[in-house]
C-alpha cells in the first residue's frame, strides 16, 4: 500500500473583524492509496475547511497559513494558483454538499459534468460525454443517454447528487473529496446514493475523503475515521475499533447522540383522556383554486387526527409528505380546502381571522430554523417580551420576572436577555425560539422539524428539554420529523405520512415490531446503523419489485404503488386502499391485513431489532 | 421555447400594451388639464372671446373631453399625431426631423457605453476587494455624483475651448467622414457616457458578484476552471436578468432625458423639442412626445425581461 495523502500541521485562519483567528489548528493525518477516510465533527469543527485544503482552496475570507498537505508528489499548499487549476477537477475532485446549489441552474447537466476534463485535455467532448453516460449507468441513473440533456432544476435531488458523483469521477481523480454529501436528503433516498458511491468508489479504487457529522453514514463508507472537535483532531483510528471503543468522551458523546430514542424516553402518565386537538377529514393545499374549491395542488389528503391533552404526537414522513403542511393548517397560516379542526371542544376556524385572540395564545408554533424565525434586531429580552406584554399586559418588573422564569424554564443563563439572536449558538437560539412560545402559556406547541437544524449533540439536549417540559407544564406537542429516532424518543403516538396521506399511525411501541405500513417499513430500515455493514446487509432495497399492470383511472389509489416491494397486481392499481385497524391499536392504510404484512416483515426485523430495541 | 415561455412572452407583451393605454390616458388628461388651452396660446392675449372661441371650435376644443381622448387616440394609432398648434407644421413633420437625431446619439452612446460599463462592471467584481476594485468603485460613484451639466461645461472647456480639439457645438449635421463624425459626436457622447456608464458598471459589479458568491461557482473552481471562463461561462449566463434591466433604465434615459445635454451642445434632439413645446402649450406636440419617451422605455424594458426569461433555462422550458 502506498500512501497517497500526508497532511501534517495544517493551519487555517479566518479573517474577522477582530484579526486573524485560527480556525483550523494543527491537523495531521495520512491515508493510503484506494481507502476511505472520514472526517467527523459538528459544525464549526473544521471538517469542511480541511477537506476544502486538499484542494488546495481556502474559502473567501479564510488563509491557508500552515502545514504540509501532500497529495500524491504535488504539495497542495506550495503550487502555484494555475498548476493547482491543473490539478482540481482531474488529479483531486470535489462532491458538495448540495447540488442543488452547486449544479449552474443554467448550464446542462451534461456540458458541467464534462466541463472539468474537457479543459485538462483528458479527451474530446464525444469520448468524454461516452464516457459520463457510463458513469450514469454506474451510479443507477435513470435514463443514463439522455438525463444529461436536462437542466439542473429537471431532476431530482438524490438524483442530482449522482450526477455530481460521475461528474467528480469522470478524470479518473487520484482522490475524491465527498462533503457531507447525503446531508441534504430523505434517508430512503440517502441509501440509493451511499450504495452508489460505494460501488463506484470501491470498483474504481479510488481514494476518498468523506466529511460527515453523522456517525452511522459513516460507519458504511469509511476505513479509518478522524474526530474533530473545533478545528484539532480529538482522535482517529480504523472504524471498528473507533465503534466499538471509543477512546475520547467526544466522540462517546457523538455515538449516544446519534440515537436519542435509546437514551431519551417520553414521560408516561402526562397524556389524559380528554381530546385537545381534532383534525376530521382534513384536505388542503396550494395554488388555484377550481369550481369545487379544491386547491392545484393537493398536499393533505383527508387527514384526521387527534392530540389528547399532555400527548404529544410525532408526525413523520420525506420532504414533501405534507407534514409541515399540516402544521401550518394547525396554525392558521394556511386555509383547509375540506374539514374541520376542534380545538379544546370549540371549532377552529380555517382562517386566522375567525380564531379568538385566546385560541391564537393557546396554539404556539415553533419553526425550524431558529436563525430566520427571531428577529435578528430585537433583543433575546425584547423577542420573549413581546407575547407576554400582548397577552397578559405585563410591564415593568413583572415582565423582568416573568422572562428570567422562561429563560430557567429553557435553561438559559438570565444575562442572555440584553443579547442578540446573532450573538447565540445554534442551540441557544432553539431555546429562545421555545421560551418564546413557551410565553403565551400554550395548550399546544407545533414542533416543526425543531431538531434538524441543529448537530446532534446539541439537537439531543433540546430533545432532552422538550420532555423535561411537557412533564413539567403538561403541555402538548404536534411534533413533527423526518427522523424516526427523534420522534421515538419524545412521542406517545406516531403518525407516518407518505405524500399527503397518512398510512399508518398508532402507539409508539406498535412501531417496535411488525407489522408496518410497506413505507413506514421502508422508512424505518433506511435510517443507517452505527455498524459496519449495515448498508451491505439491510433490508431496505431498491431491487425489483412485483410487476402490475396498468393504474386504473380510480382516484385515491394507494400514492407508494411505485415504490412498494409488496404490492399486489389486480388489487393495488384498481382499488383504494382500505383504512383498518391492527392487533396493536394502531391503524393502517393498505390492502395488506397485519398478519400477511408480519410474514413479510418478519425476516428483517430480527436482523435489525438490536439498534431499536 | 414551448408555450409555456410563448404564454409568458405574450403575457408581458399584453401587460406592456394595457400600460401603454393607460398612460395615454394620464397624458390626455394631465395636458387637459394644463392652465391655458391651445387657441388661446395661439391667438396670443389680446384676442377677443370670440375669436378664441371660433378657432376652439375649429380645433374640436369644445367636445367632451371622453371623445377627444378617443378621436386623438384613434388618430394616434392611424400614425396621425396631428398639428402643432404653434408652428402650424404636422407633428410627426416636427419630430421626423429630430427622432433621428436622437436615436443616432442613443445609439452612438449606447454602443460605447454598455460594452465599456459591462467591462468595468465584470472587471472589479472579479478584482473585488482588490485595489482595481476601490479605484473603480471610487471613480464610478464620483461619476454618479457629479451632475451632467458639470461634465459637460468641463469637456467644453478642455477640448473644445482649451486643447481646441473638438467644436462646442453638434448639429448632427455633418456626419460624411468619420472623422466629421467623431468631431460633431464625441463631447456629447462622452458626458452622456459618464452618466450611465457609472450606473450600469455599478450595478453589473453587484449582479455578477451575488453569482460569484454562490456554490456553483465555488464548484467550478474545484473542477480547474479558470477565473475567466468561471465569470463568462457560469456567472454571466446568471447575471443576464439584472444586468440587461440596469442597461434597459439607463439606454430608457437616453430617449429621453437628455435635455440638458442637448441644450449645451445645442444639439436638435427630441428632448429639446418636448421643452420646446411645453412652453408653447403645443399639446399635441407635448402629447406626441410623452407616448414616444413611454413607448420606448417600455420596450427597452420589455426586452430586459425577454431577455431575463430566455436566459433562465427554468422559464425558458419546463
Amino acid at each position: 500500500m502506498t500512501e497517497l495523502i500526508r497532511v501534517e500541521d495544517l493551519r487555517v485562519v479566518a479573517c474577522g473583524e477582530r484579526g486573524e483567528v485560527e480556525i483550523v489548528k494543527g491537523v495531521s493525518f495520512a491515508l493510503e492509496q484506494g481507502q476511505v477516510l472520514a472526517l467527523i465533527g459538528e459544525s464549526g469543527s473544521g471538517k469542511t475547511t480541511i477537506a476544502l485544503a486538499l484542494l488546495g482552496y481556502a474559502r473567501r475570507g479564510c488563509r491557508l497559513s500552515g502545514g504540509v498537505v501532500r497529495v500524491g508528489e504535488h504539495d497542495m499548499l506550495a503550487v502555484s494558483e494555475s498548476q493547482l487549476q491543473k490539478l482540481r477537477g482531474n488529479r483531486v475532485s470535489y462532491i458538495a454538499q448540495s447540488a442543488a446549489a452547486a449544479f449552474n441552474p443554467a448550464k446542462k447537466l451534461i456540458d458541467q459534468v464534462v466541463e472539468g476534463a474537457l479543459i485538462h485535455g483528458l479527451g474530446s467532448r464525444v469520448e468524454l460525454e461516452a464516457k459520463a453516460v457510463d458513469l450514469f449507468r454506474d451510479l443507477s441513473l435513470p435514463n443514463p443517454e439522455s438525463i444529461g440533456q436536462r437542466y439542473p432544476h429537471q431532476v431530482s435531488g438524490g438524483q442530482l447528487q449522482r450526477v455530481m458523483a460521475a461528474m467528480a469521477l469522470i478524470s479518473d481523480p487520484l482522490l475524491v473529496v465527498l462533503d457531507e454529501p447525503t446531508t441534504a436528503l430523505d434517508v430512503t433516498t440517502q441509501i440509493d446514493v451511499l450504495r452508489a458511491f460505494k460501488r463506484v468508489v470501491r470498483e474504481r479504487g479510488a481514494t476518498a475523503v468523506y466529511v460527515s457529522h453523522d456517525l452511522a453514514v459513516v460507519a458504511q463508507m469509511a476505513d479509518r475515521i478522524v474526530v474533530l472537535n473545533d478545528g484539532q483532531i480529538l482522535e482517529q483510528s480504523d472504524t471498528a475499533p473507533l465503534l466499538a471503543a471509543p477512546a475520547h468522551d467526544y466522540t462517546r458523546s457523538l455515538l449516544a447522540a446519534a440515537r436519542p430514542d435509546a437514551t431519551i424516553r417520553p414521560p408516561s402518565g402526562i397524556a389524559e383522556n380528554t381530546p385537545l386537538l381534532t383534525i376530521n377529514g382534513l384536505t388542503a393545499g396550494y395554488g388555484n383554486k377550481n369550481a369545487q374549491g379544491m386547491p392545484l395542488i393537493r398536499v393533505l389528503e383527508g387527514i384526521d387526527l387527534t392530540v389528547r391533552r399532555g400527548q404529544a404526537i410525532g408526525v413523520i414522513g420525506e420532504s414533501g409528505s405534507g407534514k409541515s403542511t399540516l402544521a401550518r393548517v394547525v396554525a392558521g397560516l394556511l386555509t383547509p380546502a375540506l374539514g374541520g379542526l376542534t380545538f379544546d371542544g370549540q371549532p377552529l376556524g380555517g382562517r386566522l381571522s375567525e380564531r379568538t385572540p385566546e385560541q391564537f395564545r393557546r396554539i404556539q408554533m415553533v419553526f425550524q430554523n431558529a436563525d430566520t424565525a427571531l428577529n435578528p434586531m430585537h433583543s433575546v429580552g425584547a423577542i420573549i417580551g413581546r407575547p407576554l406584554k400582548m397577552y397578559f399586559g405585563l410591564k415593568g418588573a413583572a415582565l423582568r420576572e416573568r422572562t428570567h422564569e422562561l429563560l430557567d424554564l429553557v435553561r438559559l443563563p438570565h444575562a442572555l436577555a440584553e443579547r442578540r439572536p446573532s450573538e447565540l449558538s445554534g442551540g441557544q437560539k432553539q431555546r429562545v425560539n421555545l421560551a418564546r412560545a413557551l410565553a403565551a402559556k400554550p395548550d399546544l406547541i407545533l414542533c416543526d422539524e425543531v431538531t434538524s437544524a441543529l448537530d446532534t449533540v446539541v439537537g439531543a439536549a433540546i430533545l432532552e428539554l422538550l420532555r423535561d417540559l411537557r412533564q413539567q407544564l403538561g403541555v402538548s406537542y404536534l411534533f413533527i420529523s423526518h427522523d424516526i429516532s427523534t420522534v421515538r424518543a419524545l412521542c406517545d403516538d406516531i403518525v407516518v405520512m407518505y405524500s399527503g396521506h397518512k398510512v399508518q399511525a398508532g402507539s409508539r411501541e406498535s412501531f417496535a415490531t411488525p407489522p408496518f405500513h410497506p413505507y413506514t417499513d421502508l422508512l424505518i430500515h433506511s435510517v443507517p446503523e452505527l455498524r459496519q455493514g449495515w448498508l451491505e446487509t439491510c433490508g431496505a432495497t431498491s431491487g425489483t419489485l412485483p410487476p402490475v399492470g396498468a393504474r386504473a383511472a380510480v382516484p385515491e389509489l394507494c400514492t407508494f404503488l411505485n415504490l412498494c416491494p409488496v404490492r399486489i397486481d389486480g388489487v393495488c392499481n384498481r382499488i383504494a386502499p382500505p383504512r383498518h385497524s391492527l392487533d396493536n391499536g394502531g391503524e393502517m392504510l393498505c390492502h395488506h391485513d397485519g398478519a400477511q404484512l408480519i410474514k413479510t416483515q418478519r425476516g428483517l426485523v430480527v436482523e435489525t431489532s438490536g439498534a431499536y430495541a | 421555447m414551448n408555450s409555456t415561455t410563448l404564454w409568458l412572452i405574450g403575457r408581458r407583451l399584453g401587460a406592456a400594451i394595457v400600460t401603454l393605454l393607460i398612460v395615454s390616458m394620464v397624458v390626455f388628461a394631465i395636458t387637459a388639464v394644463l392652465p391655458g388651452d391651445a387657441a388661446q396660446q395661439a391667438l396670443g392675449q389680446f384676442a377677443t372671446p370670440e375669436q378664441v372661441a371660433a378657432l376652439r371650435l375649429k380645433l374640436g376644443l369644445d367636445q367632451p373631453g371622453v371623445l377627444r381622448y378617443l378621436h386623438w387616440l384613434m388618430s394616434l394609432l392611424t400614425g396621425d399625431l396631428g398639428m402643432s398648434v404653434s408652428s402650424a407644421t404636422p407633428v410627426s413633420e416636427l419630430m421626423g426631423g429630430r427622432v433621428p437625431n436622437t436615436l443616432m446619439l442613443a445609439t452612438t452612446t449606447a454602443l460605447v457605453s454598455v460594452p465599456v460599463a459591462l467591462v468595468l462592471g465584470i472587471g472589479s467584481a472579479m478584482a473585488r476587494g482588490g485595489r482595481i476594485d476601490n479605484i473603480l468603485s471610487f471613480v464610478t460613484l464620483a461619476m454618479v455624483a457629479v451632475p451632467e451639466f458639470l461634465v459637460a461645461t468641463l469637456a467644453v472647456l478642455i477640448f473644445a475651448v482649451n486643447l481646441g480639439w473638438l467644436s462646442s457645438l453638434s448639429y448632427a449635421s455633418d456626419i460624411s467622414s468619420p472623422w466629421a463624425f467623431m468631431r460633431t459626436y464625441a463631447l456629447p457622447v462622452m458626458t452622456l457616457c459618464c452618466v450611465i456608464v457609472a450606473q450600469m458598471a455599478r450595478m453589473t459589479r453587484a449582479a455578477v458578484i451575488d453569482q460569484l458568491d454562490s456554490p456553483y461557482v465555488e464548484m467550478a473552481r474545484l473542477k480547474g476552471v479558470g477565473p475567466i471562463r468561471i465569470v463568462l461561462r457560469h456567472a454571466l449566463p446568471n447575471a443576464i436578468g439584472p444586468i440587461a434591466n440596469a442597461i434597459a433604465l439607463s439606454l430608457s434615459y437616453l430617449l429621453g432625458g437628455v435635455v440638458i445635454v442637448e441644450t449645451i451642445f445645442n444639439y436638435p434632439g427630441i428632448a429639446s423639442l418636448m421643452v420646446d413645446a411645453v412652453t408653447n402649450r403645443d399639446m399635441a406636440l407635448v402629447q406626441a412626445c410623452t407616448m414616444l419617451f413611454c413607448t420606448a422605455y417600455l420596450s427597452l424594458v420589455l426586452i430586459a425581461d425577454l431577455c431575463a426569461i430566455l436566459s433562465n433555462p427554468r422559464l425558458r422550458n419546463q
